[in-house]
């Protein structure tokens, strides 16, 4: 099992939190991890973008070579694009569809996904509407986890357990809630699914 | 034990409290900075009484850690590369003192220039100190070359370079850990004079270090750390520093590589097994991330021997860091086809956030400099480097430390009146005061924005050395009070504040302003921590 992944987003859009929840899944089911994040100046709003990789064999490299991802797992639209290069011919591209607009020069939001259709296996969801319908958006990255769910390579139920830990301290509520979100993230992309 | 997953940042400061660390000292830069954060954060640091603080700048960090080891105690001295320019002159002489504890210069460069003004590799540094080296491949041997460089430093009595690079800081891997030491009891040198420099006794300290060298070079050339391994195919051999090992073992999914290699993770570069991997093959292969150290010592100035091939012929790129990419074309694979990146994806370049006090700064500023024209604003390093980029447009230099008062200063002389320094509150009491001290000795005609959000804020919010001290520093080297003045940088404040910036660039001497107001990062997350221990007391009163 190897599993590439790379997450994308805006620096402030908690990218780290969706990697640090499958990081924990991951690490219970034994495999080995490599994760290479993005500190310092880009956090500021810049582009951010952390590579992610899990294996049942030890892991070489903590970059992704190009055209070697298996999934790209964006939670902003025009970010999902930004790397493609690294996104293996077979590869899912999983991205939230709310632009994140901090920079005057945003492209069209129908132009956007114009290209992310040309893309023979993608999945696109508005995970911040779903978010909201179940309760808050705050829960919308997990959405975006649950959407990406069926290609991580990871037992669901290993996801599961590692969300109860990761919102436990915050009460049951909480940790529902976020199931929740995880499920209806992966039950869009089992409806969905191009 | 169960392996914990930790940046390669982290695993050297786990390395460090597990191996008998009593004080740790840095000031804040990417991509160091999360080793020091580590140890502050530590519950274990904290029942282990292991020093661990914020100082003015790296070489008060310097300095202080080599106190820590003249009392016969481990420390650790932690920056970014930019940070051993600061820290240059405790390094250097370091090594003629020598240490009683030992004593670790971590460094973190950053290749491809992430979070800096430039890729400067720290190797030569530690070449041109003469003394040994460490460069770690992954966060497991991060983790065990802290342990190893401390027995080494004590050893031989000397100060090591523990060198990383951003991937390897800013990546997580699981890493075992081995089990605690204590620390060192307090001791002095043995011989008390070790660490005074006069002449005399230097030149006899410098005769040690010299005869140390064979020394070193035989510990590199035996270390668990550097490892040949033999190959079939003597067309190549390749030499992988590093983390460079790592992008060269991605291109082997099978992990057989058919050329002899040597793994190089400790310097002095060891020389019998290049002597060995040189003699064997027809050609070398040398894969390093930063400068091209070892392919130039290999290479000497005329390159009569052996094809040499590395970043100085251009089978690698002469900058920027590597990827398994470069490495698995250097080696010959075939590079792989990649879909384009489509033409309508914008750049998104960092920016100050919503809120930030600095944008109010900026406006204010830029108004008040409007009837003098662009380009007198010197500025320095920190968040507020940001106001380069639009909309603000709003500096025109971003050099070292504390150049935006000193360049001021320099330009101001040189006639470019009036002529502003912006320079945040921390970077002030970096690097900032002594050039404020020449200026007012000089009567320099500039004016000095000291930005004050009380913290150090583009490396994460850490504590600035200048809180509550800003105005008395100025006051006492000697600026005039009346053109010390204070401003809160909000909207609603813009005339009240540009009136400021008006009156001070017109006074013909030095004047500070100081806009303050908290970051707005810090402000949030103290909002945030109240709010969560004020819902932790309404649970536990239930």
């Amino acid at each position: 099992m190897k599993k590439d992944i790379i997450l994308a987003g805006v620096g402030g859009q908690g990218i780290l939190s969706i990697a640090s929840i499958i990081g924990y899944a991951a690490v219970q089911t034994d495999l080995y991890l490599k994760q290479a994040e993005v500190h310092g100046m880009s956090q500021r709003g810049g582009d951010v973008q952390s590579n992610l990789r899990l294996s049942d064999k030890p892991i070489a490299s903590d970059l992704i070579p190009h055209g070697k991802a298996d999934m790209i797992l964006s939670v902003e639209p025009m970010e999902s694009l930004r790397y493609l290069p690294f996104l293996s011919p077979e590869g899912w591209l999983v991205t939230n569809t709310k632009p994140f607009i901090n920079i005057p020069e945003y492209p069209a939001e129908e132009d956007i996904m114009a290209e992310i259709k040309k893309l023979p296996q993608h999945v696109a969801l508005d995970a911040e509407s779903i978010a909201t319908k179940l309760g808050t958006v705050k829960a919308a990255n997990i959405v975006m986890l649950g959407a990406a769910s069926p290609f991580l390579g990871l037992d669901y139920d290993k996801l599961k357990e590692a969300i109860s830990f990761f919102f436990g301290r915050k009460g049951k509520d909480l940790v529902d809630l976020n199931l929740k979100a995880l499920e209806a993230g992966r039950e869009f992309t089992r409806k969905n699914m191009n | 034990m169960q392996k914990q997953l930790l940046l390669g940042d982290e695993a050297i400061a786990q390395g460090a409290i597990d191996a008998g660390l009593s004080g740790i000292y840095a000031y804040p830069g990417t991509p160091s900075t999360e080793i020091t954060q580590y140890v502050i954060d530590s519950k274990e640091a904290k029942e282990k009484g292991i020093v661990a603080t914020w100082t003015a700048n790296e070489k008060t960090s310097a300095e202080a850690a080599l106190g820590v080891s003249y009392a016969g105690k481990r420390a650790m001295v932690c920056m970014k590369h930019v940070g051993l320019n600061v820290a240059a002159d405790a390094f250097i002489n370091s090594s003629i003192t020598g240490a009683n504890g030992g004593i670790i210069f971590v460094v973190a460069d950053d290749p491809s220039m992430h979070s800096s003004q430039n890729e400067q590799d720290s190797r030569f540094y530690g070449k041109f100190a003469m003394i040994p080296i460490l460069e770690p491949a992954d966060q497991q041997e991060a983790y065990d070359m802290v342990h190893h460089a401390f027995d080494l430093s004590e050893k031989y009595q000397i100060p090591v370079m523990l060198r990383i690079t951003t991937r390897l800081a800013h990546s997580r891997a699981g890493v075992a850990r081995k089990t605690s030491k204590e620390q060192n009891q307090l001791k002095l040198p043995d011989n008390l004079k070790q660490f005074i420099l006069l002449p005399a006794i230097a030149r006899k300290q410098y005769k040690t270090l010299l005869n140390n060298q064979p020394h070193f070079e035989n510990e590199a050339e035996n270390s668990q750390f550097n490892i040949y391994t033999d190959g079939k195919n003597k067309s190549m051999g390749i030499i992988a520093c590093g983390l460079a090992y790592n992008y060269l073992m991605e291109n082997y999914p099978d992990r057989n590589i058919p050329y002899p290699v040597l793994k190089v993770s400790q310097y002095p570069a060891p020389k019998k097994q290049i002597e060995k991997l040189y003699n064997e093959c027809e050609s070398i292969l040398v894969l390093e991330e930063g400068y091209p150290l070892v392919e130039e010592l290999l290479r000497g100035m005329l390159n009569h021997g052996k094809e040499i091939k590395g970043r100085l012929d251009g089978t690698i790129p002469r900058d920027g860091e590597l990827n398994p990419v470069i490495v698995g074309t250097a080696l010959g694979f075939k590079a792989p086809v990649i879909r384009d990146i489509p033409s309508l994806v914008s750049g998104r370049p960092p920016s100050l956030c919503k809120g930030c006090p600095h944008i109010d700064s900026f406006f204010g500023l830029n108004e008040a400099l409007e009837k003098y024209g662009k380009g007198r604003v010197f500025s320095d390093i920190g968040c507020y480097t940001l106001g380069a980029l639009a909309p603000y447009d709003a500096i025109n230099t971003c050099v070292d430390m504390g150049a935006s008062i000193t360049m001021a200063k320099g330009a101001a002389d040189a006639g470019l009146t009036p002529s502003v320094a912006v320079i945040g509150d921390s970077t002030f009491t970096h690097s900032g005061i002594t050039g404020l001290l020449d200026a007012v000795n000089d009567k320099s005609n500039i004016t000095v924005v000291i930005l004050d959000n009380a913290t150090t804020g583009m490396t994460g919010g850490q504590p600035s050395s200048a809180v509550g001290k800003i105005e008395d520093i100025c006051k006492g080297i000697g600026v005039e009070e009346e053109h010390i003045r204070i401003l809160k940088p909000l909207p609603k404040k813009h005339e009240e504040n540009l009136k400021i910036f008006e009156e001070e660039i017109a006074y013909e001497g030095v004047s500070v302003i100081i806009p303050r107001r908290e970051c707005i990062q810090t402000l949030n997350k103290r909002m945030r921590d109240k709010f969560k221990a004020k819902q932790k007391a309404e649970a536990a009163g239930k």
